[in-house]
């Protein structure tokens, strides 16, 4: 019987009122007494020269407060990078600077280069026009490879070259890389792209910076995933401002994906301009501004060759990628093609050799930072994609090569830094054989065929780290952050909670499933328990949402801060019962004395902590934990996925048919929610793989800069997805035993369906080894008439 | 500046617009009522959709001049007096139709339209019909299983596909 609360209950959303009746509270609401309005004036070239920068005429125009330009920013802090990366050669990464407002050069289409504060944006755009830019364009650095070519224009002229850093991980020994595929009985070798995404959340970016000079304050409200991070950044590294002044408040967020994680320019310019215009400023990006100003994802150009021996056990793994930064380091941008890719090549298998190597360039394009997945999904694709073209090659089930050399002992030592601690993969693929009647597949095959229609069925397996931890590792690998989390548990006189988090939710329902646990705990009613979190003036510094670590993290930290409170509840109860500590269980609310039927209620001793007459007098009143939790370990959500497409051989047209998705996730809290997250992360993962292009030109044109260029998928482009997530390795190193969902979907689906695809071509008789993503029907009636 | 008058969730209001103000901008800046999104400049998106005389339009592309007189239903006025969930908000709770809930009024006001014309539609349909609104979070599953529940037919099955 499923639950009907607590933990593993499919409770439903409280957060859903306020969204369904239009009460949500989004920071484009907001808005504040006095307000001025910002329009960035972006460059519309990919590199140039600024030569002449005229702003008097613009500064005359109605309602102008002020216009700023990278001048008013000299001595200013640029925006930072969080994680440094160091080459293969022990090198630090070349981190060149990234200016709030253009310094002399532009280097993508999208970069600012004035910031025009008026009474209304309208006004504030009709100025932008007056503005007197005269601009002497630079060749633009696009292609990776030949970014990376000896005397390519550089993008950064202070750099010595365009690469960030020539990283490695793995094996270092080329040699014995070598060695191992002389050695090897079949080598399956695979060039292919990771198609540069755009995470497109519905709600754009917004900034509103707010300051008070009676009080010296600042506040900035913003659409970010983590408003500590946005605080510590820009307070410490950008603006040199006391973090004790500073209030960021991330309120209802429209998504995030990963690109409102980041520290952005437009953030650091409202708080700056709002003290230097004395108004608040506030900032909303439009669509296509969101298009040239938001981090964008993936972007990687891969070369992935796969040893063999003749009994079709993996022996050997190399990969050569690039992977583009764009035009500057955004705020976890080097770690993504670095520690949170080569660390999971090893996938689902026992590959004893591994090498990895990542060649990460500045080019004049967008940011590329973490999207949803960041590096995971990059990683899984090459992977999978050539352990089924092995089989393909090799004439052997898909599903049995991946059986035969799956990782079947926990823990693990990966050769590429990871421990993975639970897991079973042929359980979970398992229940995918079943969940996707893999046995039927061969009938839906006669079917598609007998209306003219080729089928393909594309299996793909992953594993992911989430929960990025511990913190003293990470720092030895280059962050420059703790990635730890933190949670209060304020309990009230009458014996409701309030629990403050430093975990932030855009989607993922933290404020129904948080509080299931801690309800779960004390055996109260959930209704009890309520989520504070997006307001540093509120919440214990804790490091935001991303990752998928939520509740592995942060969720952790609430554990603990409970079991603190109810630690001392218990002394409370016992003084209250006048019984030993040791004695005293709580259940359902219930403190009560073993063997006995003295017992109290959770409403009295919350009472007697703040109403403390009668009361222990070794123990402070009040009854109020907090806790912090970095864990020990990343955590190793895994899964096995089955996409059935048709592919119209007249057109080269690409549907699908059915999707399933076996994942183990843990314990979890909430299946609803983890359902509803698996399909979102699909649902993005089929737009990469059919539909989404982020597409340059030679020039660094952006051709891609709204929804009617950018194919985001729809409605009709899915179908309903089959869920299951009944294989459950719980997590060994944290409280829940969870591991993470949000990311999984995201990571899975894509190999999936482009496995399919070209098992549907081959089954038709084409022989094509690889189609690149988005699989279009253009690129599909290529493959299939070349 | 020109006055424009309209009744918006059965209530007469009017302001003084610019005859480039969107109608989108005059419900959430003029107006307040700010639970109508715009998530593109393209009417693309369909966060805006609001429904104008009775049918479902994109307010981000529509000019509040266009709709003086006009009957517009915002997903403010969705809802019960008492603040109760209507049918259709009610099944995308029950049925996770949400998560950041940016698209949502959109979605509702759309979903709305679609009942209306048609009670009981298929999945194809109910797709079909939803090509103007993008979500980015559900992968439309939870959505398209909410919306068929409101039409009073039988999604529990769903959950197995």
């Amino acid at each position: 019987m499923p639950k009907d609360s607590g933990i593993g209950a499919s409770s439903k959303r409280r957060e859903d009122v306020r969204f369904l009746t239009g009460a949500g509270n989004y920071t484009d609401d907001i808005n504040v007494a006095g307000q001025a309005y910002v329009h960035f004036l972006r460059s519309d070239i990919a590199h140039g020269r600024i030569t002449s920068l005229d702003t008097s005429a613009a500064e005359a125009m109605p309602g102008v407060v002020r216009v700023f330009t990278g001048k008013d920013f000299e001595g200013v802090g640029g925006m930072p990078c969080g994680w440094e990366v160091t080459d293969k050669h022990g090198a630090p990464m070349q981190e060149p600077a990234h200016p709030i407002l253009a310094q002399g050069k532009v280097r993508h289409v999208g970069d600012p280069i004035a910031a025009i504060v008026a009474d209304s944006l309208e006004q504030a755009r009709d100025a932008a026009e007056a503005i007197d830019l005269e601009i002497e364009e630079l060749p633009a650095v696009i292609d990776m490879k030949a970014a990376a070519q000896e005397g390519a224009t550089l993008v950064h002229d202070d750099l010595n070259n365009n690469v960030c850093y020539d990283w490695q991980l793995g094996e270092a020994d080329d040699a014995k890389v070598n060695e191992v595929f002389a050695g090897a009985a079949h080598v399956t070798t695979l060039d292919l792209v990771n198609n540069r995404l755009v995470a497109n959340p519905m709600e754009p970016r917004v900034a509103v910076g707010e300051y008070k000079r009676g009080t010296d304050e600042y506040t900035l409200y913003t659409t970010s995933q983590n408003p500590h991070v946005i605080r510590l950044l820009m307070c410490a590294f950008v603006l040199g401002l006391p973090e004790h002044k500073v209030r960021v408040v991330a309120p209802d967020v429209g998504g995030g994906f990963g690109t409102k994680i980041f520290h952005y320019a437009e953030e650091a310019f409202c708080t700056f301009a709002a003290k230097a215009c004395n108004r608040p400023v506030k900032w909303t990006s439009s669509r296509s501004e969101a298009f040239m100003s938001d981090a964008h994802g993936r972007d990687h150009v891969s070369k992935i060759e796969l040893a063999l021996d003749a009994d079709n056990n993996f022996i050997g793994l190399r990969t050569n990628t690039y992977a583009n930064l764009g035009a500057y380091l955004s705020t976890f941008s080097s770690s993504v093609p670095t520690w949170l890719h080569g660390t999971l090549m090893a996938g689902n298998y026992k590959t004893p050799v591994i090498q990895v190597n990542v060649k990460a360039m500045f080019t004049n394009t967008v940011p590329v930072d973490a999207y949803r997945g960041a590096g995971r999904p990059e990683a899984t694709f090459q992977l999978e994609r050539v352990v089924d073209k092995a089989a393909r090659e090799l004439g052997v089930d898909p599903i049995a090569l991946r059986r035969q050399n799956f990782i079947t002992q926990f823990p693990y030592d990966t050769p590429v830094a990871l421990t993975y601690d639970t897991g079973d993969y042929n359980g979970t693929m398992d229940k995918l054989e079943a969940a996707a009647d893999l046995a039927g597949f061969a009938a839906r095959r006669a079917a598609s065929e007998a209306k003219g229609k080729l089928r393909g069925l594309g299996i793909n397996c992953y594993i992911e780290a989430c929960g990025i931890a511990p913190s003293n590792i990470v720092g030895m690998l280059g962050a420059r952050a703790g990635l730890y989390d933190a949670a209060t548990v304020r309990v009230n006189a009458t014996g409701s909670i309030s629990v403050m988090v430093g975990a932030h939710s855009h989607g993922q329902g933290h404020e129904t499933a948080f509080p299931q646990v801690v309800a779960d705990m004390i055996g109260i009613d959930e209704s009890m328990v309520e989520i504070v979190h997006g307001d540093t003036s509120k919440i214990p510094f804790g490091m935001g949402t991303y990752g998928s670590r939520s509740l592995a993290v942060c969720g952790s930290a609430m554990v603990k801060a409970t079991e603190k409170v109810i630690d001392k509840a218990k002394k409370i109860a016992a003084h209250l019962l006048e019984a030993s500590e040791a004695d005293i269980e709580l259940k359902d609310g219930q403190f009560s004395v073993a063997g006995t039927d003295k017992s109290v209620a959770w409403g009295d001793v919350t009472l007697t902590a703040y109403v403390p007459h009668n009361y222990p007098l070794e123990v402070e009143p009040g009854l109020e934990e907090t806790a912090f939790y970095d864990p020990a370990n990343f955590t190793y959500p895994a899964g096995a996925y089955a996409c059935e497409v048709e592919v119209d051989p007249e057109t080269g047209q690409v549907s699908i048919e059915k999707f399933t998705a076996a994942d183990d996730f843990g314990n979890i809290i909430n299946p609803m929610i983890v359902d509803g997250q698996v399909h979102g992360g699909i649902g993005q993962g089929i737009g990469q793989a059919l539909l989404e292009n982020c597409a340059y030109d030679e020039n660094g044109q952006l051709l891609s800069a709204s929804f009617m260029d950018y194919a985001m998928p729809r409605a009709d482009d899915v179908p309903f997805y089959g869920v299951d997530h009944s294989s459950q390795t719980p997590c060994t190193h944290n409280p829940l035993g969870v591991k993470g969902c949000g990311e999984a979907g995201a990571i899975g689906s894509p190999p999936a369906v482009v496995n399919a695809v070209l098992d549907a071509l081959n089954a038709g008789g084409k022989a094509v080894d690889h189609i690149d993503m988005p699989v279009s029907p253009s690129r599909v009636w290529a493959a299939m008439n070349s | 500046m020109t006055q424009v008058s309209m009744t918006v969730n059965g209530k007469s209001v009017s302001g003084d617009v610019e005859g480039r103000t969107l109608l989108s901008s005059f419900l959430r800046d003029h107006l307040s009522l700010t639970g109508t999104h715009v998530g593109c400049d393209t009417a693309q998106c369909g966060a805006c959709v609001v429904h104008v005389n009775g049918e479902a339009v994109k307010s981000c592309n529509m000019l509040a001049l266009e709709a003086d007189g006009a009957e517009v239903g915002t997903i403010e006025g969705q809802s019960g007096p008492d603040g109760s969930l209507n049918v259709i908000q009610q099944a995308f709770q029950d049925h996770h139709g949400l998560q950041c809930g940016f698209c949502t009024p959109g979605m509702v006001m759309s979903a709305a339209a679609l009942l209306k014309d048609n009670p009981r539609p298929t999945e194809a349909e109910i797709r079909k019909y939803l090509e103007g609104n993008l979500c980015r979070c559900t992968g439309y599953h939870n959505i398209v299983k909410a919306i068929m529940a409101a039409s009073g037919q039988d999604a529990s099955s769903i959950a197995a596909e």
